[in-house]
């Protein structure tokens, strides 16, 4: 990136709806209309890019998709404002812009050898969905790997083709659940936490991530910690409204840790004596 | 570096031959001092103790353009920084070019902020130390700086209380414009590099105020829940003022402007922690949600975060917060509870 405020411009390849209602959640898959930019193209799970439409804005997503997933990247983005309306306008042969990628990553490389748990609430599983796509694609690096996540309804579940597929696999544990109860739902009801529980994951030789709704995060720390979790073996990501995603503006700071460059991945060891994380 | 005497019947002859550049000076608007582009030396007024807008706009406009597009192309044209050529700021004060180079470090910090980073190169920062102390909240000696201040500077002018300015070169770029002024210059006397020690020391002993910051950084992190900080914002009216007129603040706002022919930029714009909407998320959830919570960030930015990874306190005491605020808002009292604290 010679000028890190001119994004990229990218092309919709396909576009689905993955839950219904006021706050939907359309997932793009994309690539770059310049070929040549993927020639230095290099993410990794847990980082973010700057998505938006000139003349709308920018907000910044984390990439959905994992780097072994070639030839595309992936957003899934709820409507929320101005920016995340006009990009649920878009369909597949429509596009928008990029910058990145920005941010740091989950520290997959550390985490070789080790078992891992992912917890997720929501919309709170596109940061996750590169992790276990990583994970699953090097698989022999790993050990254990399960998957826990929640939404309200089985409508608000994200993912849920993927989910079905790895459910059906053996190569990663899958714990679904609701928070209300639904006919013919096979998987449990209640909260995120409280599946957690009933899952009870050891915290031998593990890494737990989490991402979801501040709520859902404050009792899955609580819980992980019961579990005899270290806060060192456990991650999630933060997010605060950002401008220029390169540590110029000043904004998304949390104490003196700025979301965009330091994060937006953090160790719970890094962040459970800075107040504003969690504000 | 080479030290000259300027002859204070020949400032307009050398404002002149600064002005085949582009020439910014302090000059008079409504009774305010800013500085501002002259084309005359006549604009330049300076008779000034500071300006009340700090120079920071020069090569960090108040608004500026990132890009330019046309709805329903997809092309984006670049914006040409620079276009504006080598820009000269004549008379700053220590202070405000200290606050330059301790804002450097965040436009160079990972990655490099092209507009920023141009406008530096293309500017040459001729400083006017202060013999005088411009303002009653000066208190730059207590953060790390001088009237008679060296850093960020390229030329340093002195008032040696007689008819002459003592020009003394800081740096190469400050070399080579002392050598384009050179016909207006003489030369120095042996004895004027001591008498301006001399009188560095004198102007630092006219300082009013004083905090002594020793400890403040670390010692803030733990002061998160004092109630110092409902205190020190309870009159805030939220206005920026603070801010905007800090010369070592920088923060900004992006936005997408759009005309009726389709034609649009995107711009980034000066932007205030003090505001509510600086950080709030779509959601509507704000982390800040008061005037507090946006208070506490502004001192523990200032005194604690920017030194933590800078290595430097992110204020040159300039005063212009104290001066400004509407409801008498003083950084170094709440400096000064954060001591006592």
């Amino acid at each position: 990136m010679d000028n890190p405020y001119i994004p990229y411009q990218v092309n919709i390849l396909e576009a689905w709806y993955e839950t219904p209602g006021e706050r939907c959640i359309k997932t793009f898959k994309v690539t770059f209309a310049d070929d040549k930019v993927w020639d230095n193209w290099n993410h990794l799970p847990g980082q973010c890019a700057m998505v938006g439409i000139p003349g709308v804005g920018e907000s910044m997503f984390c990439i959905s998709s994992s780097p072994t997933e070639e030839g595309f990247l992936r957003f899934s983005i709820m409507i929320m404002g101005k920016t995340t309306t006009a990009l649920h306008e878009l369909e597949a042969g429509d596009s928008f812009y990029l910058r990145g990628p920005l941010g740091n990553n989950f520290p997959l490389d550390e985490w070789k050898g080790k078992n891992i748990v992912t917890i997720g609430g929501g919309i709170g599983q596109a940061p996750l969905r590169p992790v276990i796509q990583w994970v699953r694609d090097n698989r022999d690096d790993y050990g254990e790997l399960e998957l826990i996540y929640g939404a309200r309804s089985s409508a608000d579940h994200c993912f849920k083709v993927e989910f079905e597929d790895i459910d059906q696999s053996d190569d990663c544990a899958c714990h679904l659940s609701i928070d209300v109860e639904e006919e013919e739902w096979p998987h449990f009801v209640g909260f995120v936490p409280t599946l957690l529980m009933e899952v009870a994951p050891s915290p031998e030789n593990a890494i737990a991530v989490t991402c979801g709704p501040p709520i859902m995060i404050k009792f899955v720390l609580e819980n992980l910690e019961k579990l005899g979790f270290k806060p060192d073996q456990v991650y999630t990501t933060l997010e605060n409204r950002m401008k220029c995603g390169i540590g110029k503006c000043g904004r998304c700071n949390v104490g003196h840790l700025y979301v965009c460059k330091d994060g937006p991945v953090f160790s719970y060891e890094q962040l459970k004596d800075i107040p504003e994380a969690f504000a | 570096m080479a030290v000259k005497k300027l002859s204070k019947e020949k400032i307009a002859e050398v404002l002149q031959e600064l002005s085949k550049f582009r020439l910014i000076a302090p000059a008079l608007s409504d009774d305010v001092v800013i500085f501002k582009e002259i084309q005359d030396p006549e604009e330049a007024y300076l008779d000034y103790g500071n300006s009340t807008v700090p120079p920071k706009k020069v090569v960090f406009p108040q608004t500026e353009t990132l890009f330019r597009f046309q709805i329903g192309n997809p092309e984006l044209t670049e914006k040409d920084v620079g276009e504006e050529g080598t820009t000269v700021i004549f008379g700053l004060r220590p202070c405000d070019a200290r606050a330059m180079a301790i804002v450097d470090k965040l436009f160079r910090w990972d990655y490099d902020d092209p507009y920023y980073l141009k406008r530096r190169e293309l500017v040459t920062l001729v400083g006017m130390a202060c013999v005088e102390p411009p303002s009653i909240n000066c208190f730059c000696t207590s953060v790390g700086g001088s009237p008679f201040g060296k850093e960020g500077l390229d030329l340093l002018l002195t008032d040696m209380g007689d008819e002459h300015y003592l020009v003394q070169a800081l740096t190469e770029k400050g070399e080579k414009l002392q050598e384009t002024l050179a016909p207006h210059l003489g030369d120095a006397g042996d004895k004027d590099e001591s008498k301006v020690e001399e009188l560095a020391k004198e102007a630092e002993g006219k300082i009013l105020r004083s905090i002594n910051p020793e400890g403040i950084p670390e010692k803030l992190p733990g002061l998160w829940d004092h109630g110092l900080w409902k205190e020190a914002s309870a009159s805030c009216l939220g206005c920026g003022i603070c801010t905007f007129l800090c010369p070592t603040c920088h923060c900004f706002d992006i936005q997408d402007e759009v005309e009726e022919s389709g034609e649009g930029r995107r711009a980034r714009m000066w932007d205030s922690c003090m505001f509510s909407e600086y950080t709030v998320h779509a959601s509507g959830h704000n982390p800040r949600p008061t005037r507090k919570e946006r208070t506490r960030n502004r001192i523990n930015h200032k005194y604690s975060y920017y030194p933590d990874r800078f290595d430097v306190i992110a204020c040159v005491g300039c005063g212009r917060c104290i001066n400004l605020c509407p409801v008498n808002i003083d950084i170094l009292d709440i400096l000064e509870q954060v001591v006592e604290a």
